[in-house]
């Protein structure tokens, strides 16, 4: 099963990239559970998670082929 | 032949006078007409924070024919805001922006009516200047602002059309839109219950931002005001939309409230004037922050350590007690530097400082005492204007 990650802000600083793809990630937690072992700055990072365009807020079963987004809060103007 | 009056424009649009000449490129789109010009001349929309969103969306508003603007913003124009902040001009240094905005759209459109208000928010002064307005646009540079903007417009139901950039992105969103169904709207903290802690979110200071990022992204803010306003199209109600200005990518999710809002948000006037929002934004950093007096005295008994932390070529330049320049951009790397046991750090309005105060702390902790000037130098030395030569 192929997961689109799609990253925003300072978020792509940490990762390097703006958007990549993961396999065998069933929901959310399993998820952020990876991205935080590959990147461990990521644990001391706000954000909300996004699955296929819908902000999620408790954890949530992945599709193949979806797309989750993490957004950080902006402050700047 | 139609020639322009400027000062003597009438609100309420005629043909024959000149404020149906300057609205009618937009007054002949058919979904905007002349009723949606009746609109807008009859709207109030308050600007907080005239900087890089808060000037090109005052800009379009104003030449919109928005009927009643107010301005709030308690900052002075620095050099290193003109790259982005296109309503002021290399002489507007120094001088108030609410008010230097105010001069530059008068001239734009002469047949509105503005008001600056050149003050900081507070939770005492937020309710009342907001009440008196129909629409909210959020430009402020700091998460205290935005949470404290964000829970009075739930408060007084006021539609927020915030908008916020880091470094080549921006985002924006109408938040508190009341649907005719009645349905619960959604606000900041649906998305973002609580501001992130110390160290979780680069400040702008640190993460700089290109100059036309906020022009695009203000833009955005001032056209979903007026479509809020007409009833035009699809406003951006309910949805965040992201745009990255280096690969144009534009990304949009939807929103919906949450019952565990309402325990972040206060439910009275009352309590949110028991707010604090610096310190909700801020955990730890406001130990640091001393008065002008507690000033002056460290002054007097002369073994501190004074250092100006904004970048080079910022005014005004004080004089009457010595001090050291180590720009916040360099800040970090220069830390060592510094040698006194005791050091102060000051800014524009105080703000940088307190970055520069934390980061003396992280590095020497309680080794040293560390002070940051609360409310910067640019209202010390209007407080001591008379000790200047």
């Amino acid at each position: 099963m192929k997961v689109n990650i799609i990253l925003f802000g300072q978020l792509t600083d940490i990762a390097g990239t703006d958007n990549f793809t993961l396999e065998n990630v069933a929901d959310t937690d399993g998820l952020v559970a990876k991205l935080h072992k590959s990147y461990p700055p990521l644990i001391n990072s706000k954000y909300v998670i996004a699955v296929d365009k819908n902000i999620i807020s408790t954890n949530t079963l992945l599709t193949n082929n979806c797309t989750v987004a993490l957004l950080p809060p902006f402050s700047g103007g | 032949m139609l020639y322009y009056r400027p000062f003597q424009v009438d609100k309420i649009m005629k043909p024959d006078n000149a404020s149906y000449e300057r609205y009618q490129r937009q007054t002949i789109l058919k979904e905007f007409g002349e009723a949606g010009q009746q609109k807008l001349l009859h709207s109030k929309v308050l600007v907080i924070g005239a900087g890089g969103l808060g000037c090109p969306a005052l800009q379009y508003l104003a030449a919109a024919g928005i009927g009643n603007i107010g301005i709030v913003d308690d900052d002075i124009v620095s050099i290193t805001d003109l790259h982005r902040q296109v309503l002021y001009s290399t002489f507007d240094i120094g001088f108030s922006k609410a008010e230097k905005a105010k001069h530059s759209l008068a001239r734009l459109n002469p047949g509105i009516d503005i008001i600056a208000y050149k003050e900081r928010l507070t939770t005492f002064n937020t309710l009342p200047i907001i009440s008196a307005y129909d629409i909210v646009i959020d430009g402020t540079d700091n998460f205290a602002s935005r949470y404290m903007i964000n829970d009075a417009c739930v408060l007084l139901n006021k539609p927020l059309v915030y908008g916020a950039v880091s470094q080549f992105e921006g985002q924006v969103a109408i938040f508190n839109y009341q649907n005719k169904k009645g349905d619960t709207p959604v606000n900041y903290r649906d998305l973002f219950p609580e501001p992130p802690r110390e160290g979780e979110v680069l400040n702008c200071a640190e993460a700089g931002v290109l100059g036309v990022l906020p022009g695009i992204i203000g833009t955005m803010q001032a056209n979903e005001t007026i479509k809020l306003i007409t009833g035009m199209g699809k406003a951006l109600i309910n949805s965040i939309l992201t745009y990255n200005a280096l690969n144009n990518r534009v990304y949009e999710l939807s929103l919906s409230a949450r019952k565990e809002t309402l325990l972040f948000t206060p439910a009275t006037a009352f309590a949110f004037q028991q707010m604090d929002y610096d310190w909700l934004c801020s955990s730890n950093n406001r130990k640091f922050e001393i008065n002008g007096e507690a000033f002056n005295h460290l002054l007097n008994t002369g073994n501190a350590d004074i250092i100006d932390v904004r970048e080079t070529g910022e005014l005004p330049l004080p004089t009457g007690f010595n001090y050291t320049q180590i720009p916040l951009s360099e800040f970090k790397e220069k830390i060592t530097s510094v040698k006194s046991e005791t050091v102060i750090v000051f800014c524009q309005s105080g703000k940088r400082s307190l970055q520069a105060a934390q980061w003396l702390f992280d590095e020497f902790g309680e080794s040293k005492k560390i002070f940051s000037l609360q409310g910067g130098i640019f209202n010390w030395l209007k407080n001591n204007s008379m000790q200047q030569p």
